[in-house]
């Protein structure tokens, strides 16, 4: 970070009027009494991943920025992070870092949750001139109940919730049809100015928005606001195909359409004259910040995708003056929000705040709660089974294994009898505290998917490391549109070393089997997995797997976390 | 194969077959090259390449599947005569030439194959001399997602 961009960073503070504090949250009771500014308020929530009830989610310890991104936001972790926001309370520095977790999470207690979301948005939005809830997707997956409604539930709990525009990525993975369908009960809009039906879809005459882009949905929707147009145009996940399988969406195509986006925004701009142009992005961070210094026009790109907190909103310089973006994190932990002033002439100003959603601070919502109540209650006995206890927080976010991947990696070396283990490296799944139970609704809130079988197969240790290199390549390529978001390959059974700054194809070395046998690029070893993206698989789901040994285990402690040596980044400020 | 990708082929033999059979011979080296050097002499001997701005290439950064990228190539040079697309690390890197006549708009789609990452580039020979273009297009295994 250079010197103008920590000075932007204060100036935010001091708009957002984050003082110094001295308070933990059960005494910050003026935590969510924000000061009015402007005509329009925009509410932004992002990557829910089905949480309905509250939960603890620790932040990364690994968050690594490569190249240009080096030490910038997001890519700074607990006090790299604190360096650069020194005044923000302790409740705050809770909500947004890993420090003290434990401790901090016994004090603070759980986030989010749709009811208390609810009571929080509520009062944002009766606080406000006129405000617009907006959604970044990634909202129907992540539960053991939207798995088997299909998402449904999650559709019902937005309903309730208000969402008035949203957009998309692992909705996808339900299929076509069932996005089709659930989107019938939605009550908001779904926008996407880049999904388009594939030449031959099209060809066959499936149902697409628009015939002569081949959208597939609306590319964005004009919403009236306290007597103000806000364009709000929809950028869904443009790599879904490749990160999740295409099978799931095979008549559609992604990708990051910069081009076909600063085109429309142009004809926005002049076709309809809104006030604002706002971007609902689930780029990921990195991605939107790129895109912002590339496309003119655009006002606000608030985004989602990489689950970063990032409390403040950074401003990028593009050949059309300015572009702000934000990301409000992810499972609910918080609401973005986004003040827009107007004078005669149009947007005069902003201010952004990302609040965190404590669930002691807030009532839950009645309708809500009952409302979450009824979609839990005829699995009630499935979910509150309790697999085991934890002995160490277990927790999955970071660049590298967190605690409860490695429980997963374990239990499938264990279950399947294999030397090695692969586990997707996703942002989602929330953390259970020491001395709790480790519930079936723990463990399907890491691995409920709609492509959860596990697999067995022979691999060679060149095929090995060039999974790893891959999946590396993905998350340190130095240009965020070669990037696909999500964090690296999770191993058990495999000692490595990682050089994120190297190129790709030379970021893993030194490959070792547990015992400290070198990996044999020839030799054929015994890799057990799940979530294959390529290939249909066929063997039990993962959460049975697991499941079954956790059952047997009783206390789970993970006192030997595969994490890679990490090799070039010991002063990166996305390490702590 | 689809109609426009059809249309386009046919098109191309046409070419193909409307030029003198030296500059056919030639035409086949150049496709059977395996190296982009190669590819280049094959096709414009030793007439200097050099880069321009004004050659646009249509592609997504990621291949969703890589057996077929579909790249959109169009230029604004003016009087161009063939539109080459070159992928540097397939084992043949010429992916097609496309000669123009004077009417012909000077924009073409096409799918090719890649087997890995790849440059993608585009060179366009004009009455002035050959030009080029090229684009990153990366063909990977995916399985991680926020």
């Amino acid at each position: 970070m250079n010197r103008r961009e920590f000075l932007t960073v204060l100036a935010q503070l001091s708009i957002a009027g984050m003082l110094p504090g001295c308070a933990g949250v059960s005494r910050s009771k003026d935590l969510y009494q924000l000061p009015v500014y402007g005509q329009v308020r925009i509410l932004h929530i992002t990557d829910t991943h089905a949480q309905l009830l509250p939960v603890y989610f620790r932040e990364p310890s690994a968050n690594l920025g490569i190249g240009d991104a080096y030490g910038k936001l997001p890519h700074r972790v607990g006090k790299n992070l604190l360096d650069v926001l020194p005044n923000l309370r302790p409740a705050e520095v809770h909500a947004l870092t890993c420090l003290d977790f434990d401790e901090a999470a016994e004090r603070f207690g759980r986030m989010g949750g749709y009811a208390h979301l609810a009571t929080l948005i509520a009062r944002l939005r009766a606080e406000s001139h006129g405000a617009m809830l907006l959604d970044g997707g990634d909202t129907w997956q992540g539960s053991a109940t939207s798995l088997w409604s299909g998402g449904m539930d999650m559709v019902g709990a937005s309903n309730l919730l208000g969402v008035d525009v949203m957009t998309g990525h692992w909705e996808f993975t339900y299929g076509e049809q069932q996005v089709r369908e659930n989107l019938e009960s939605f009550n908001g809009t779904f926008v996407a100015q880049n999904i388009v039906a594939t030449e031959d879809a099209l060809f066959d005459g499936v149902e697409v928005f628009d015939e002569s882009s081949g959208r597939v949905f609306p590319p964005y929707v004009i919403k009236q606001v306290n007597g103000r147009r806000v364009a709000v145009v929809g950028q869904a996940f443009p790599y879904t195909p490749i990160a999740n399988p295409g099978r799931f969406v095979p008549d559609w195509s992604f990708g990051i359409r910069e081009t076909e986006l600063a085109s429309l925004v142009t004809e926005i701009r002049q076709t309809e004259h809104p006030d604002a142009v706002v971007l609902l992005s689930h780029n990921g961070m990195d991605v939107d910040l790129k895109l912002a210094s590339r496309v003119a026009g655009i006002d606000f790109i608030v985004g989602g995708h990489t689950h970063d907190a990032v409390p403040v909103a950074v401003e990028v310089s593009n050949s059309g003056g300015i572009t702000v973006v934000t990301n409000a994190g992810c499972n609910g932990k918080f609401v973005g929000v986004l003040d827009l002033e107007f004078n005669r002439w149009g947007l005069s100003g902003y201010r952004y705040q990302l609040l965190p959603v404590f669930a002691n601070l807030l009532e839950p919502d009645p309708q809500l709660d009952r409302y979450i109540e009824e979609v839990r209650r005829p699995h009630r006995q499935v979910l509150d089974e309790e697999l085991a206890v934890a002995e160490t927080t277990l927790y999955r976010r970071g660049n590298f294994n967190g605690t409860f991947d490695q429980v997963i990696c374990n239990g499938l070396i264990q279950e399947l009898d294999a030397q090695i283990a692969f586990s997707p490296g996703f942002r989602w799944g929330s953390s259970v505290l020491p001395f709790e139970a480790i519930t079936m609704e723990d463990l399907l809130g890491q691995t409920a998917i709609t492509y959860a079988q596990t697999y067995v197969s022979e691999m060679t240790g060149a095929e090995i490391k060039f999974v790893m290199e891959s999946v590396a390549d993905n998350i340190f390529h130095e240009n965020p549109y070669y990037q696909q978001g999500g964090d690296m390959l999770r191993t058990g059974g495999l000692r490595y070393e990682c050089w994120p700054n190297e190129k790709a194809g030379n970021r893993i070395k030194a490959v070792r089997l547990r015992d400290g046998t070198a990996v044999n690029a020839a030799q054929t070893y015994k890799v057990a997995g799940w979530a294959a993206v390529n290939r249909q698989e066929e063997g039990r789901p993962v959460w049975e797997v697991v499941a079954s040994y956790l059952r047997d285990k009783q206390t789970v402690v993970v006192n030997d976390l595969e994490t890679p040596t990490l090799r070039g980044v010991s002063d990166n400020p996305g390490l702590t | 194969m689809h109609r426009r990708a059809l249309v386009k082929g046919l098109a191309t033999l046409l070419s193909l077959g409307l030029l003198p059979l030296n500059l056919y011979a030639r035409a086949v080296a150049a496709f059977t090259a395996e190296q982009a050097a190669d590819v280049y002499r094959e096709l414009f001997g030793s007439a200097a390449i050099l880069p321009s701005d004004r050659i646009h290439i249509k592609a997504p950064e990621i291949a969703e599947n890589g057996a077929v990228v579909p790249i959109t190539v169009s230029t604004d040079l003016a009087n161009t005569q063939s539109i080459s697309v070159v992928i540097d690390e397939n084992p043949n890197p010429l992916s097609g030439t496309f000669y123009l006549t004077e009417d012909s708009a000077p924009e073409f789609s096409l799918r090719v194959k890649m087997g890995r990452s790849s440059t993608i580039r585009a060179l366009v020979r004009t009455a002035d001399g050959v030009y080029m273009s090229g684009r990153q297009v990366k063909v990977t295994i995916g399985g991680c997602g926020g």
